[in-house]
């Protein structure tokens, strides 16, 4: 890599980065800049005559409607629970993957099977099976329960649903950041008298942290924009709606862009918020882990 | 054997691994086993069917449906893969080769557009794809597609660039090679792994999605996969075609896991390299 700086150089780099930056700027940034402003609109596709600058009457709606806060809150409760079932859960396939030399390939492949399936198949297979007709969970458990047609239970099956299509990714991170962790100092603290226990939560965990966050950062952002299997195993009926079935609903099913738009730009301002917050933490976590 | 690991250690490791091996397994021997029942055992409640039949992928081969889904995902997918992948090189060459300023600020946008929520733009290209006529057709679909897996393929690809001893083509070069030999015969190789991997990433998310499929299709030109499994209609409207969906699916998921079986260590590398390194 040269270190001199020239213009043409710096030309040449703008050129190659051109076509991607459009991209992507065209099929996100407009977009989200044109529900900005569709969002000021009464604006209904099933009535276009009736087009008005409505100012933000549209997000006065929304904001004072329950149907969002309901999903709001079922899309925060689908996003936490599941993203703390998958940090421990993939925590314990990191490790498991990181100390397995029976059938060691085998493992490490099969855990990639959930990740490569595809969301709304993977969320027909859990269906299917917890279905109080064609399942075997019933049986199995000696239960008689159907499942989604109730609200909790409903988020019990969304919710495995979500952990088993994701925890491998999850688990492939945090393995990534268990492979850092030395050996010699884990021996170390062996010699030293610490069991198993200490060794994990005062030596791998606090070396892991920075794997651990980048982990919840994008389990986090993917686990709140939940809309597939949602959608296949409830289609938000039962009141486990979340804020992609709304937008969707809005803007697909009822062709309401104004209403839907607002939608939009509230869910994308969410994100920001989730993704500052973590940015917060990371300062945080990076300034105590400089002090001690 | 690791020093100082004991029996109950490794006999502990190894029922973790096939707890692993059951839990990564067990939907797909259920939608495997659904799709070889006969319909009038869809019902039995059991795991393991009694008897085999292959009526349901008759079924879904007669209908037009699933075979037009397949195409359509097939090619959106590797069109849309290989448009990504090649905008994707010339970002991530400029990133890791040559000195700009704008470095910092186009890694940063792949990264927020890796967070970007889908469902806040499927309104808004909904509007614009039915004035410009590209609603239900390919191109409508390959455009998103392209765009939300860039991220991903810049981040990988830098992350496999990194690593390749750029200076090899300057030797190749001394050497008397031109400037496109050493670029076929020196870059070309040692680039490769690192291009098929972001390809197979980018495939998988393309072959994956459903909120766009869903927002932006609506008959058989352009509908993929996912959503024609998601909206299959049985013979009647009010029964769930549980078999004919299990035999489409298996269809469609098991070249997914041979090529994840096959290539599982380039996938763990690039789903991993731009997240740590990043």
């Amino acid at each position: 890599m040269s270190p001199r700086r020239d213009a043409s150089e710096e030309r040449f780099g703008w050129l190659l980065c051109t076509p991607a930056v459009l991209a992507m700027l065209l099929v996100t940034a407009y977009p989200i800049l044109y529900a900005l402003w569709l969002s000021l609109f009464r604006y209904d596709l099933r009535f276009p005559d009736q087009r008005e600058y409505v100012g933000l009457a549209n997000y006065a709606s929304v904001l004072t409607s329950g149907v969002w806060w309901e999903s709001l809150a079922n899309t925060l409760i689908i996003t936490a629970a599941s993203v703390a079932i998958e940090l421990v859960l993939g925590m314990l396939l990191a490790l498991v993957m990181h100390r397995v030399l029976f059938l060691r390939r085998t493992v490490r492949a099969s855990v990639l099977v959930p990740y490569a399936i595809i969301t709304v198949v993977a969320a027909l297979a859990w269906k299917f099976a917890f279905d109080p007709v064609t399942g075997f969970v019933n049986p199995w458990l000696g239960l008689e329960q159907a499942w989604l047609t109730e609200r909790w239970s409903a988020f019990l099956v969304i919710i495995i649903t979500e952990v088993w299509k994701t925890t491998p990714f999850m688990a492939l991170l945090l393995l990534a950041g268990l492979t850092l962790v030395p050996q010699d100092l884990l021996d170390a603290a062996r010699v030293d008298g610490a069991n198993a226990a200490q060794r994990f939560f005062r030596v791998t965990l606090p070396l892991m942290r920075s794997a651990i966050l980048v982990a919840l950062l994008f389990r986090t952002l993917d686990a709140f924009r939940i809309f597939d299997t949602v959608f296949v195993q409830t289609r938000g009926a039962q009141g486990t709606e979340t804020v992609s079935i709304v937008g969707y609903h809005a803007l697909v099913t009822r062709l309401n862009l104004g209403l839907g738009s607002a939608v939009s730009v509230l869910i994308f301002i969410c994100v920001i918020a989730i993704a500052a917050l973590f940015v917060k933490g990371f300062r945080v976590s990076f300034a105590a882990g400089e002090e001690s | 054997m690791k020093p100082g690991s004991s029996l109950l250690d490794t006999l502990f490791w190894r029922a973790g691994g096939l707890l692993v091996l059951v839990y990564a397994l067990l939907p797909v021997a259920w939608i495997l086993s659904l799709s070889l029942k006969p319909a009038a055992d869809l019902n039995d409640k059991h795991f393991v069917p009694g008897e085999l039949s292959l009526e349901h992928y008759q079924a879904v081969f007669v209908d037009a449906q699933f075979p037009a889904a397949v195409w359509n995902s097939i090619g959106i997918a590797a069109i849309s893969t290989a448009l990504s992948v090649l905008l994707a090189m010339f970002a991530a060459y400029a990133i890791v080769r040559l000195r700009f300023r704008g470095r910092a600020l186009i890694l940063g946008a792949a990264l927020s557009i890796a967070m970007f929520p889908p469902v806040a733009v499927i309104g808004p290209l909904f509007n614009l794809w039915r004035t410009l006529g590209l609603y239900d057709t390919w191109p409508g679909l390959i455009l998103p597609y392209m765009t939300f897996t860039l991220p991903l393929a810049i981040w990988t690809l830098s992350a496999f660039f990194r690593e390749i001893p750029w200076d090899l083509d300057k030797a190749a070069r001394v050497d008397g090679a031109t400037p496109l030999q050493a670029f076929r015969h020196v870059i070309v190789p040692l680039a490769a792994p690192g291009v098929f991997t972001a390809a197979i990433l980018v495939f998988i998310f393309a072959w994956n999605d459903f909120l766009f499929a869903a927002a932006l299709t609506s008959t058989n030109d352009a509908r993929t996969v996912p959503a024609a499994i998601a909206f299959f209609t049985g013979s009647s409207r009010f029964e769930l075609p549980t078999g004919s969906i299990a035999a489409a699916s298996v269809v469609v998921t098991v070249p997914v896991i041979l090529v994840v079986l096959v290539f599982q260590r380039r996938i763990v590398a690039g789903l991993t390299a731009g997240a740590v390194k990043g």
